[in-house]
């Protein structure tokens, strides 16, 4: 057991690893003795037992129920953490994907059993297709990085149709990581665009690296500073004007949705992420989910199946297309999301999905409000879902933006996202998402502005934090440094 | 910030001191402060050769991983073996036993390509404007 801490609230404790909980011979679960060992080859069978923890049905369940009760969710607290979209994930959604219709479905199942499904993810390619204001939609990739790679795929496949699948892609400093990895990973070699002063790629950044070598752009609107990208119209032209296409990295569609359509701004493809903007659940909760979305003349690359409705009006999978990219995933993809993402469609409504975009722009500007003169605020005008502070105010006194991360636990608050982008030293990137009060937002910028406090007249305090935490500073270089993957028996 | 006037410096942070047809290569007190605690090395095998601007080693932080930038052509003549075991070395002694590599300087008018103490100053005021 950990010292007692005055200051914590609560019974929580230290809780030994189930290794060390284990007494032999307890056991959860009775297995039927097995008949058919005589079966397996005897070089494939074991010579010793596995060496499993040894619990009871209790010891397991108390064991991981503590654990779980350490868990910081956003079922627990406000959690702004930048270019995440940590929005609160409707019960409603749980319930739905739980109908048995849904639940008890296998992909193998004829395609004439499972038409209520097959509904559900055609209805889903077309909502989706419609707000990105494109034409087709695969709903295969299992998370964003994926949907960004089978765009790039479906990029480098259209290319090549026309003869040349080229070697560059453009990439602006600011991107997400993903976006350079995705192109490695498709074979592209990387140029990075730099962003201007006022926090955008200039459209003359974009005149000046393209040229018929380039495949294409990478670009997030609005970009990762959380400011829309006012030049987007004229820098489609210009990829498009050499022959490239330009992906959108849809990570940011929550300031966007039923405000403006990336097809309309010339966008030729952008991958959703249903775990962000449309209310999947997020991190550990997963898994992820990252449709793409194409304009028509793309749409012959997408992946297979495709889902699709026949004259009488069922639906079918359909696998016979000639110039698709092929599967980029097991099955359908994360359905279970899909009934998720669908469901909160649904109960927003085309007006309701309007209106929570212009929340998460005004819940970031009323936070920036607040906090932009305690803070340093490197952008300022055009805040649309999220703010980017950084810790430049604190020089003098050497408080970064780890510490202030690490007191804001102290506080009852997750960190926003911290170093990040890499255009901003000391990042501090805040996105409080439209499902915020402001009653919690106000704690929260109560919380930041005590802090900024803190900083100048007491920053050992701040530098030593977390002090209310069941764990204090943790020491993160030597958890790096001496890695210690397994339990050493 | 510690920026000795006897180097010269790179845009991406690198710094580089000459002894005869070999320069000696680490990165400058800006990169290992940004950096934080650095974890991890990856330097490259003795006799590679790289181009300017080449990445010739990774630089791994809790914070971030970078690549490390070749400032003028050459080939790796010898390493720092004693930071891929003790990276930390870099934070503390950057400009000292926390070099990285030598390269044996294939076309040495690169050399005046690079940036003085000042200039590198300079450069790191307008890179945080």
């Amino acid at each position: 057991m950990s010292t007692p801490n005055p200051q914590q609230r609560g019974v929580q404790f230290d809780e030994l690893l189930s290794f060390e909980i284990s007494k032999e011979g307890r056991s959860s679960a009775s297995l039927p003795v097995t008949t058919s060992s005589k079966k397996i080859p005897s070089q494939l069978k074991r010579t010793q037992p596995a060496r499993l923890p040894q619990l009871s049905e209790l010891e397991a369940i108390r064991h991981f129920t503590r654990l779980s009760q350490w868990n910081f969710s956003i079922d627990t607290n406000f959690y702004p953490l930048g270019s995440c979209t940590m929005k609160y994930n409707p019960r409603i959604n749980e319930e739905v994907a739980r109908y048995t219709g849904f639940s008890h479905v296998h992909p193998l199942q004829p395609v004439s059993t499972i038409q209520g499904c097959l509904q559900l993810m055609f209805e889903l390619e077309k909502y989706l297709a419609e707000i990105a204001g494109l034409d087709a939609v695969t709903l295969q990739p299992a998370a964003g990085a994926h949907g960004e790679l089978t765009g790039v795929l479906v990029m480098r496949a259209f290319l090549k149709a026309q003869g040349n699948p080229r070697k560059k892609i453009l990439v602006p400093d600011s991107a997400h990581g993903t976006n350079p990895a995705t192109c490695s990973m498709a074979e592209y070699d990387v140029v990075q665009l730099r962003t201007g002063p006022d926090g955008r790629v200039p459209a003359s950044a974009v005149a000046k690296a393209m040229s018929d070598d380039v495949a294409g752009l990478m670009m997030t609107n609005p970009n990762t500073l959380g400011l829309f990208e006012k030049e987007i119209k004229e820098i489609c032209d210009i990829v498009h004007s050499k022959g490239g296409l330009v992906y959108g990295d849809g990570a940011n569609m929550n300031a966007l949705l039923g405000q403006a359509r990336p097809g309309d701004l010339g966008i030729d493809m952008i991958h959703y992420n249903l775990h962000k903007t449309f209310t999947t659940p997020h991190g550990g909760g997963g898994p992820g989910s990252g449709p793409l979305a194409v304009k028509k003349h793309l749409e012959k690359f997408l992946p297979i199946p495709r889902v699709i409705q026949k004259s009488d009006g069922t639906y079918d999978l359909e696998y016979n297309r000639a110039d698709s990219i092929g599967r980029v995933r097991a099955f359908q993809g994360n359905f279970a999301m899909m009934v998720r993402a669908y469901t909160y469609i649904r109960e927003m409504g085309p007006e309701g999905l309007k209106k929570a975009t212009e929340l998460a722009v005004l819940n970031a500007n009323y936070i920036k409000a607040q906090l932009k003169d305690y803070y340093h605020l490197p952008f300022g005008e055009g805040t649309m879902h999220e703010v980017i502070f950084s810790d430049k105010k604190f020089k003098e006194t050497h408080v970064t933006t780890l510490d202030i991360a690490k007191r804001l636990m102290d506080y009852g608050f997750h960190s926003p996202t911290i170093y990040f982008p890499l255009v901003v030293f000391g990042a501090l990137m805040m996105e409080p998402t439209e499902t915020e009060s402001k009653e919690e937002l106000d704690r929260y910028c109560a919380a930041m502005i005590e802090i900024a406090k803190e900083a100048t007249t007491n920053p050992d305090l701040v530098k030593k934090a977390p002090h209310n935490t069941r764990m204090r500073r943790l020491d993160e270089a030597k958890a790096a440094r001496e890695l210690k993957l397994r339990y050493q028996f | 910030m510690n920026l000795p006037d006897d180097l010269k410096y790179t845009k991406e942070h690198a710094w580089v001191t000459t002894n005869g047809k070999t320069v000696t290569i680490g990165i400058s007190d800006f990169a290992q402060d940004q950096l934080g605690e650095i974890v991890f090395v990856e330097l490259p095998e003795e006799g590679e050769e790289f181009s300017e601007g080449d990445a010739f080693g990774v630089v791994e932080s809790v914070k971030s991983v970078s690549d490390v930038y070749a400032p003028v052509a050459g080939k790796v003549v010898e390493l720092n073996d004693p930071v891929v075991d003790s990276p930390e070395i870099i934070n503390d002694d950057c400009y000292g036993d926390g070099w990285l590599i030598k390269l044996e300087v294939s076309d040495a008018s690169q050399l005046d390509e690079l940036m003085s103490a000042k200039e590198y100053a300079q450069f790191l005021k307008e890179e945080s404007e």
